[in-house]
């Protein structure tokens, strides 16, 4: 069970309050009284400046001379299709998206299941130490990296000379600047791996037990057994990595300093969105960006969702 | 249901599990080979999974100088005092097939005369070679006043300050508002609870750029650009993963003992208070640390409300900032993410037990 299976789980329990007495309406009230903090904040922060933010787009406001703001119609809804940085912007990411989604699907499985082996000692140590760099502030992580990846004082070109390889200048090379923003983000896989790490855990022994009488080996149970039955922890992990990289912009702002240098190669998204409203603070075209950043979530996530139903095991589906 | 043919190639008798089948060796050793080879496996994966760190640590310790000699360790060409005069040191092979390290007193072009640190009273030693050759001799030479740099350089300890305070605040505002949501979604018959809580979650998926910029223009219409209160107000008001984590933490806790409480005349508040916070320290320290690591990380939110401000920046963007301003000093960054990194780890060791516990809880039900 994850924290999206509240969505499947909705139809099974009724709605309505059905006993109306007096006992329950004091209770409701209560129930009201402590959940005011999150719904009063739904309105302030999300409801209130969602619908602003719509009526942005619509218009050419600035927030360091609000009284100028002007209704300029569908003018911001055109520039979308003469923006080149926003190409430049959607290429990147799109880019970006098709290395790092299967990354964040088989790292945490690959870590997990190793972790889970049965012949591993010391679990405990392990999980501890690969989790722990989930800890490291992604800035002091990026320096790292940044060092790390240096063409010529770098360690990782250095390994590779011990085997005549000559490494490339990742960070200045847009190709391989991707992979190098991979690496990057690979130490955050802590909460990841530790969830399909649970769910893994939770598969029965008898099934390994059955599938050994049967002869199959160790990457045959994998394949067969535990992946079809942590598939809603493998959906899990792509909900949260599709919407952290929809955010993405700390790792490729500082790399860059900002510019999306090498070449607009890491010119992503929110760099342009950030450029756009707050260095150039030209914000209703900011917000436009913003709404057509949330469009592209939303039939992003209503797709996932809507093919849970041919991937992801649910045990109480099964007819 | 289908109608099943014969699968002649499944066997019909079953195997015993444990027939050996590698001839000879035992089933105690053959796992004890397989156990040794996963986890050489996993050490080795280790070392490269914490290599970048050691790369930090040593980086940080060494003068650029250091880092060009090609050695792992800082190391420094080797001198001694002799005679009142600083001597480099070099290894020098004797003819006899040694290897010595011996203090240059005069280098010569076909033959320079040496000196022996250790036995200084023994003379002068004629080498005959060219001592350009030679290979100095390296001690290690730790450059510890980096750190003494980069914690003035960065001013270390105003960003501690400036993102302790962040996080203090946020934490503070983040336990209070979501544990009494999650109270009120996992015991009150709240009307419309389920569509509530749905869009509670939902809020996790939406991109906070829809929002952030009627927010920050309502935020710089309150003067509150260039302060932190935008960074520690929205915490008050609940958010998505630490309501539901809590909620289902206190799902856990029997009913039984807030009915009990309240049959003794205890107000829904005095039970939270009494009943079902003292069993919930372990999922508040959880939600308390992973506050702190969203604090320590949060670098977008800070960077476009402090931007006028380098005073009240926190950790993140100040570290930046100065990796911009000093990117040819390689030992400063690195010692000052080492920096930025030692508290966060710190807590982690300390808290990790409950931390990982809370975090499996908020993702995956056992």
């Amino acid at each position: 069970m994850t924290v999206f299976d509240e969505f499947r789980g909705y139809k099974r329990a009724s709605d309505k309050p059905n006993e109306r007495g007096p006992l329950t309406r004091h209770l409701a009230r209560w129930g009201l009284l402590f959940i005011s903090p999150w719904i009063i904040g739904f309105f302030l922060f999300t409801l209130i400046p969602m619908v602003l933010s719509l009526l942005m787009t619509f218009t050419n406001f600035n927030v360091t001379e609000p009284g100028a703001i002007e209704f300029i119609g569908l003018e911001n809804y055109k520039r979308l299709f003469n923006d080149a940085d926003l190409r430049a912007a959607i290429s990147a990411t799109g880019k970006f998206f098709a290395l790092a989604i299967p990354v964040a699907i088989i790292q945490p499985i690959v870590m997990a299941a190793m972790l889970n082996a049965a012949a591993l000692k010391g679990k405990r140590f392990f999980t501890t130490l690969f989790y722990m760099t989930y800890m490291i502030p992604i800035v002091s992580a990026i320096l790292v990296w940044q060092g790390m990846l240096n063409a010529e004082t770098g360690w990782i070109n250095r390994f590779l000379d011990i085997f005549g390889v000559s490494g490339p200048d990742w960070l200045n090379s847009t190709t391989w600047v991707y992979p190098a923003l991979i690496l990057i983000g690979l130490w955050g896989v802590g909460n990841a791996m530790l969830f399909t790490l649970i769910g893994m855990q939770g598969v029965p022994t008898e099934l390994y037990e059955a599938a050994r009488v049967d002869g199959a080996g160790y990457l045959r149970q994998q394949l067969n057994i535990t992946l079809p039955l942590i598939t809603p922890i493998i959906f899990y992990n792509l909900i949260l990595a599709v919407i952290g990289l929809m955010q993405y912009f700390t790792v490729p702002y500082i790399v860059s300093r900002g510019t999306g240098q090498p070449g607009n190669a890491t010119l992503f998204y929110n760099i342009h969105f950030y450029r756009t409203a707050f260095r150039f603070q030209n914000m209703g075209y900011g917000a436009t960006l913003a709404w057509l950043l949330f469009a592209v979530a939303m039939v992003v996530t209503i797709f996932l969702f809507w093919s849970a139903k041919y991937w992801v095991y649910s045990p109480g589906n099964r007819e | 249901m289908t109608t099943t043919t014969p699968d002649t190639t499944t066997p019909t008798t079953l195997q015993p599990v444990s027939t050996p089948k590698h001839h000879g060796m035992s089933k105690r050793k053959r796992d004890g080979l397989t156990a040794l080879a996963v986890t050489g496996l996993a050490l080795l994966m280790l070392f490269f999974w914490l290599v970048p760190l050691a790369y930090m640590f040593l980086t940080s310790v060494k003068t650029l100088e250091q880092m060009q000699n090609g050695r792992i360790l800082p190391s420094s060409p080797a001198t001694v005092e002799y005679q009142g005069e600083q001597l480099e040191l070099f290894s020098v092979p004797m003819p006899d097939g040694d290897v010595r390290e011996l203090a240059m007193l005069k280098p010569g072009r076909n033959s320079s005369i040496f000196i022996d640190p250790d036995n200084p009273g023994a003379g002068e030693i004629e080498w005959e070679g060219k001592w350009r050759q030679l290979q100095p001799a390296y001690e290690i030479d730790f450059q510890w006043g980096n750190y003494v740099e980069a914690f003035t350089e960065v001013e270390f300890p105003r960003l501690l300050r400036n993102t302790a305070a962040i996080a203090l605040f946020g934490i503070i505002g983040t336990l209070m508002s979501c544990v009494l949501v999650a109270y009120g979604f996992s015991r009150f018959p709240i009307p419309y609870k389920n569509v509530l809580f749905l869009i509670l979650i939902a809020t996790i998926i939406l991109p906070r750029q829809v929002t952030l910029i009627p927010t920050y223009a309502i935020f710089a219409r309150l003067g509150w650009v260039g302060t932190w209160l935008p960074l520690i107000v929205p915490h008050f008001f609940a958010n998505a993963y630490n309501v539901f984590l809590l909620r289902q933490y206190f799902l856990t806790i029997p009913r039984e003992m807030d009915e009990a409480a309240m049959i003794d005349g205890a107000s829904p508040m005095r039970v939270l208070w009494s009943v079902i916070l003292p069993q919930s320290w372990p999922v508040i320290i959880a939600v308390a640390v992973s506050h702190l690591i969203f604090a320590w990380n949060d670098y977008f939110e800070p960077l476009i409300y402090l931007r006028s401000k380098p005073d009240l920046v926190p950790i993140s963007v100040g570290i930046q900032e100065f990796n911009f301003l000093y990117g040819t000093r390689p030992e400063l960054l690195q010692a000052t993410s080492m920096l930025a990194l030692l508290i966060p780890v710190i807590i982690f060791f300390l808290a990790q037990r409950y931390f990982m516990q809370g975090v499996v809880f908020s993702g995956v039900e056992k």
